[in-house]
């Protein structure tokens, strides 16, 4: 680990200040930045520690509805947050299934949203990774890619975004609040991430001294609330990356989907939305016949990016079991495993 | 020497007890020491800096980039790390593995050390040793079993002959009923005991003290005085407490000596521990095998021939084969068995004993096998194995000294339900529509014997003291070993001074082969026989002894006293006849070896009975073992709590073979891309929700005069095969490579 | 330059001045405090062995910065018996490991033990197995004592909501 300024902000305005100069990166829990930096991944030249700010861990449920959730609030606080997980319930069980309670207790939500890919080229510094050193090329494209992607990749970068909260997220139109120098914006969450096109070394929209104040759900995020799951297919049991997860959300009008909300994690560079799938649903009757098909319309675009044809099989089974389970009814009691193939449901309606 | 020390030991107030972990309150409190938690005034920090290429030569290292990091003390390089006494390349015996240090510019494969950054703190030793920066003049690395030209190696393991056979295998095949010819793969594994290899330590002029996790300290310390030219006797090593070993600390490693030399040339004491990626190049690792394995039965389902041949991979300096095929020689009875190795050369650090080094992967590939051929048959695949028992040892012909093996079946089967078993793959569902598989496994253990020394002593206050070099990696030799001593001498634990775990007491030998039990527990039982022996001389021959003329074959003891077999009512205690004969103690040496002969005319294995089911997602494939048991037998239990512990270990161990471990290498540098315990997994809690052990009872009278084999090794062997084969039961798709994992499964 | 923190350890005010702002709070507690019954087993998050509590919660001692976390109260291993009756020899958790066999080479012991103690007090497993092993998942334990770690723990949690006990560590 390189030595480094350490900065204490007292207030947002200075840490944007702190943060604007180059080399500069925000330190929460530090959960993902010390383990790049262990890893000689990151080397940034001051740490902006913005664990002190005050009000950034609240969670506020607004008066017109939806949520707003502070940058600072813990992974765990959030999904055992009563309000919040039964308002939220998919949310809820992904953050569950993420890492472990050690690191659920110290992430942050912002920390969340922006920690990096787990592929092994990027997080190898003798290998070539247009990531970490534009232009430098992929070994990734040649190498061992069971976990790549397989939606969204370029020739320059066939990583996936390792996150499980922000799968649901995507999907139930989460935007983050954003202080600048340029002053305060909100991004809707989709649009916080780049693909990787040719410079995967982009990975969000955020400028040097951006910090994220806060997460916000939409007062719509709440109509799902009967129907929403995360499922998540990996390699053990507990305490493992995602090999493919989904979230899926629906309303329901009358005997029919009125409105689905589906994204896909482990899949690309981002947690990808599922609109084409979305757009199936819409006004389909619930079954195994439209659930397929509307998988079948979002992986029409997967393409393997390497020794990796298999998630796209897995993520149309995992989009057609994740919208069975969201039909049958959010569970009142979280999963002793969330999220997990193992939680005790029924696999078929 | 009196009978009293060959006699089968008694079943005393200690041995068979299930008595906690003697070292249980320092374990659950943090105070017991491991390596790296001593800190002796004056201590440096000193980190490793690694190799990336896997074949070549470092062309440069910016040392003083390294240097001008603030706290950074020294670096040692090639150019000034201290020479030593010995080459590190040479090879005097099988056991002495070439190490790397610093001799030279040579890289041999990836993650060897390089380079070493002495500082004052921890943080400026990590970042000295980044700054270094190596440049490398590369060579294309040879990786993988494609790589290089097999090879009929001269020895495999711990110089087990690589081909071994009795019969005619192709004339059995050619008589067969039916043939199965399978292969099995099985990848690349590093122990990663959760303790990182760890050394602190302290020159005081040709006085050496290294505090080092070890399974061998005789070794480890004969080890250093040759590469130091030091007398032995000046070294004193120390390792009370491994956190596990599983035969990656048996000998000495080349990072371990490092902190050695560091500590020589900066004239302070230094510590030097691993990164856990570091902990995949230079402390070995189970080589990846292909296994090809052709059956033949007759009608009955009987074997006419077996035929076992394993494909490994060794360093390209150095050998360790993984001796895969060798559960065959002893398992399953077959007019004609054929037993093979090949290995190829690769860019990898050198292979080395690792859990059932050998039994592991051969074991998987058998028992898989079995299940193959069990099928052929239209048998149920316990009843195959039944009429497949061996009576005798398969190649040798020898009679075993004690198999239990049919009650471990017996046992296991009823225990697990292997009755409610569908005979069609993929005929079972639990009521939420999961996929269930039933599969078992036969488990193997040879219960080896080794070279250990003890002492003993009995003092006149009537307290006693056994003293060993012995090794506890969780295995229980504080517990296991102390109720051996506490018997053997006839007085209670309370009573008892268990002194173990240094170099400066009698060599026990080595933490391996499952051996250090029975080999240490009989030196020990053989210390304290002479040492009662001498008090039953003193007592015997004393006229006023109650004990006069008894002999001392006539006498035995308990708690604390020599007792009269002829008449009960008749003893002495220890310390009386200490005080009156005007003695403060008695002492003596005892050794545990195997006998010559016994091992001549007996084969001697452990044996067990794995049963597994797994749940799989039919859609998605995800896989999860939801009940283990397994039966064995393994002669005496010393403490069936611990024993009970080993099994449940061994059996995890299991899981991971089937469904987690893989070192993933990339072939174009030799990397392992997933050294870190975040992708190279090993089961979590989650992943093993019951698990079940049956102690089965073996008697055991010509393994060593304890009755002890071995019990840290077996649960793995069984138990990979019964899972790979209930997930065929499951699936109706068989996985002939291991981890199995839910890509495989998508069908 | 010099950076200050004051760190309440194991009940203990600690005024804490560092040459080095890299220094995570297990190198601090190992390397600087004398505390070395917190273990590194991976130094990223990956194990567990280094799990303490911080103001109550259990967490990754290696992934956190010792400076960002000025004015917390930090328990470690060698503070857990005394944390809930001082004078006490064992916490319940630490004697139900004892009792259930819940380690054989004992590294990650400490890290399990104060992992469980947090499990417990968050108080949403209760009796159920399963949310125990899913609980006890970031503790990893090489060994494979893990039914032994989740008996003592059902055992430590049904000992510690007995009657006059109270739930909380």
């Amino acid at each position: 680990m390189n030595r480094f300024d350490y900065v204490r902000a007292g207030s947002v305005a200075e840490a944007v200040a702190a943060a604007a100069e180059p080399g500069a990166a925000y330190l929460a829990a530090g959960t993902n930045l010390l383990d790049l930096m262990k890893g000689n991944i990151a080397r940034p030249g001051r740490l902006v520690d913005v664990t002190h700010l005050p009000g950034l861990d609240r969670i506020e449920h607004l008066p017109g509805g939806g949520v707003r959730i502070g940058a600072l609030v813990r992974n765990s606080d959030l999904a055992y947050d009563p309000d919040f997980a039964r308002t939220h319930p998919a949310v809820a069980e992904a953050l569950l299934s993420g890492a472990s309670a050690q690191l659920r207790n110290a992430a942050t939500v912002a920390g969340n949203l922006l920690q990096r890919t787990r592929c092994p080229y990027f997080y190898d510094p003798a290998s070539a990774c247009n990531k970490r050193d534009p232009g430098a090329g992929c070994d990734a494209r040649s190498g061992e890619t069971r976990l790549h992607a397989v939606l969204g990749w370029s020739e320059h970068c066939i990583a996936t975004h390792p996150s499980d909260f922000c799968v649901p997220l995507v999907s139930l139109d989460a935007v983050v609040e954003i202080e600048g120098k340029a002053g305060a914006r909100d991004v809707p969450l989709e649009a916080l991430y780049r693909l990787p096109d040719s410079r995967p070394d982009r990975e969000t929209v955020l400028a040097p001294g951006d910090l994220i104040v806060a997460l916000r759900l939409p007062p719509e995020a709440a109509g799902f609330a009967a129907h929403s799951r995360y499922l998540k297919v990996r390699d053990r049991t507990s305490y493992a990356f995602a090999v493919v997860s989904a979230a899926a959300s629906l309303r329901f009008e009358g005997g029919r989907i009125g409105e689905a909300r589906v994204a896909l994690g482990g899949v690309a560079l981002k947690p990808w939305r599922a609109r084409a799938t979305e757009a199936v649903l819409a006004g389909a009757e619930p079954n195994e016949r439209s659930f397929g098909e509307a998988a079948d319309a979002t992986l029409a675009d997967a393409h393997p990016s390497g020794d990796n044809a298999y998630k796209i099989e897995l993520a149309r089974r995992l989009i057609v079991r994740a919208l069975t389970l969201a039909a049958a009814g959010t569970p009142e009691r979280m999963p002793a495993l969330p999220a997990s193939a193992f939680s005790g449901d029924a696999l078929h309606a | 020497m009196p009978d009293i020390a060959y006699e089968q030991a008694r079943h005393g107030s200690s041995i068979g007890q299930p008595l906690t972990r003697r070292d249980g309150f320092l374990k659950v409190t943090g105070a017991a020491t491991y390596a790296a938690d001593n800190r002796p005034e004056g201590l440096l920090h000193a980190v490793v800096a690694v190799s990336r290429i896997a074949r070549g030569r470092v062309a440069s290292l910016d040392v003083a980039a390294a240097k001008a990091h603030s706290g950074v003390v020294e670096v040692m390089t090639g150019t000034n790390a201290p020479r030593l006494a010995q080459d590190p390349d040479a090879k005097h015996n099988p056991f002495m593995f070439r190490l790397d240090l610093l001799q030279n510019d040579r890289v041999r494969y990836a993650h060897q050390p390089i380079a070493v950054v002495i500082a004052e703190t921890l943080e400026a030793a990590t970042e000295g040793a980044e700054l270094l920066a190596p440049r490398y003049e590369v060579d294309p690395p040879q990786i993988g079993l494609d790589a290089g030209e097999p090879q009929e190696p001269e020895g495999v393991g711990a110089g087990d002959k690589a081909i071994v056979s009795r019969g005619d295998v192709e004339a059995g095949l050619d008589q067969a009923e039916r043939r199965v010819e399978t292969t099995y793969e099985t990848a690349a594994q590093y122990h990663n005991a959760l303790e990182p290899h760890a050394i602190v330590a302290q020159w005081d002029g040709d006085r050496l003290i290294v505090d080092t996790p070890s399974q061998g300290l005789a070794m480890a310390k004969m080890r250093l005085a040759g590469l130091f030219g030091l007398d032995p006797k000046s070294i004193l090593v120390r390792s009370p407490y491994l956190g596990g070993g599983f035969g990656s600390k048996g000998f000495l490693s080349g990072p371990q000596v490092l902190g050695v030399m560091a500590a020589k040339l900066v004239g302070r004491p230094v510590k030097l521990v691993l990164r856990r990626e570091q902990m995949f190049g230079p402390v070995g690792h189970r080589a990846e095998t292909r296994q090809t394995l052709r059956l033949g039965t007759d009608a009955s389902g009987a074997l006419t021939a077996l035929d076992h041949h394993t494909l490994t991979a060794t360093s390209r300096f150095d050998e360790f084969y993984e001796p895969a095929s060798a559960i065959s020689r002893y398992l399953y009875a077959a007019p004609a068995v054929s037993t093979r190795h090949s290995g190829v050369r690769v860019d990898t650090g050198t292979p080395l004993f690792m859990r059932a080094p050998g039994e592991a992967s051969g074991s998987v590939a058998l028992e898989g096998a079995i299940d193959e051929m069990a099928e052929a048959c239209g048998l149920d695949p316990l009843e195959f194995r039944l009429r497949n028992y061996a009576e005798s040892e398969p190649i040798s012909g020898r009679p075993f000294s004690s198999k239990a093996l049919r009650e471990c079946y017996a046992q296991g089967a009823a225990r697990f339900g292997w009755d409610k078993r569908g005979p069609v793959p993929r005929s079972m569902r639990d009521s939420a529509g999961r996929l269930i598989g039933y599969g078992m496994g036969t488990a193997l253990f040879p219960a080896l014997m080794m070279q250990a020394e003890a002492r003993a002593e009995i003092r006149a206050d009537g307290t006693g003291t056994v003293a060993l070099g012995a090794h506890d990696m969780g295995q229980g030799a504080w517990t296991a070993l102390a109720q051996i001593a506490a018997d053997g001498l006839g007085i209670d634990l309370d009573r008892l001074d268990f002194q173990s775990g240094t170099s400066d007491l009698p060599n026990a030998g080595i933490a391996g082969g499952s051996a250090h039990t029975a080999t240490a527990g009989t030196a020990i039982h053989s210390a304290a026989a002479a040492v009662l022996a001498q008090l039953a001389d003193l007592a015997t021959n004393d006229e006023r002894s109650p004990l006069y003329g008894a002999g001392n074959a006539g006498v035995y003891a308990r708690g604390g006293r020599l007792v009269r077999r002829d008449d009960e009512g008749r003893s002495e205690a220890f310390s009386e006849i200490l005080n009156r004969a005007g003695r403060t103690s008695v002492s003596a040496q005892g050794q545990g070896a195997p006998d010559p002969a016994s091992r001549e005319a007996y084969a001697m294995h452990a044996h067990g009975a794995v049963f597994a089911e797994v749940s799989i997602d039919p859609d998605l494939g995800q896989i999860r073992v939801t009940r283990l048991v397994g039966a064995f037998a393994a002669g005496r239990v010393v403490n069936p709590r611990l024993v009970t512990s080993q099994y449940y270990g061994g059996m995890i161990w299991g899981v991971s073979f089937a469904l987690h471990e893989k070192a993933v290498v990339d072939p174009r540098s030799g990397r392992v891309m997933n050294a870190n315990l975040g992708e190279y997994h090993v089961p979590v809690n989650a992943d093993v929700p019951s698990i079940d052990a049956i102690l089965v009872d073996e008697h055991d009278p010509h393994v060593n005069p304890l009755g002890i084999k071995g019990v840290g090794e077996i649960g793995i062997t069984g138990t990979a095969g019964a899972i790979a084969n209930a997930v065929y039961h499951a699936t109706g798709i068989r996985v002939r490579k291991t981890p199995i994992t839910l890509d495989q499964l998508l069908g | 330059m010099t950076f200050r923190l004051t760190l309440t350890v194991n009940g203990q005010p600690r005024a804490i001045e560092l040459d080095d702002p890299r220094v995570t709070l297990l190198d601090l507690l190992r390397e600087r405090l004398g505390l070395t019954g917190s273990k590194k087993g991976c130094d990223r998050g990956q194990c567990g062995a280094c799990t303490v509590l911080v103001d109550g919660r259990r967490v990754n001692s290696c992934l956190a910065l010792a400076l960002s976390l000025d004015g917390a109260d930090v328990l470690t291993i060698e503070g857990l018996a005394h944390s809930l009756a001082p004078g006490e020899p064992l916490h319940p958790v630490q004697a139900a490991f004892i009792e259930h066999d819940g380690f054989q080479c004992g590294f990650c012991t400490p890290g399990q033990i104060m992992s469980a103690v947090g499990l417990i007090h968050e108080g949403r497993a209760g009796d159920d197995p399963e949310r125990v092993r899913e609980g006890m998942s970031g503790n990893l334990c090489r060994c494979g004592a893990y039914i032994g770690i989740t008996q003592a723990v059902l055992d430590a949690q049904a000992r510690m909501a007995g009657p006059g006990q109270g739930g909380a560590a």
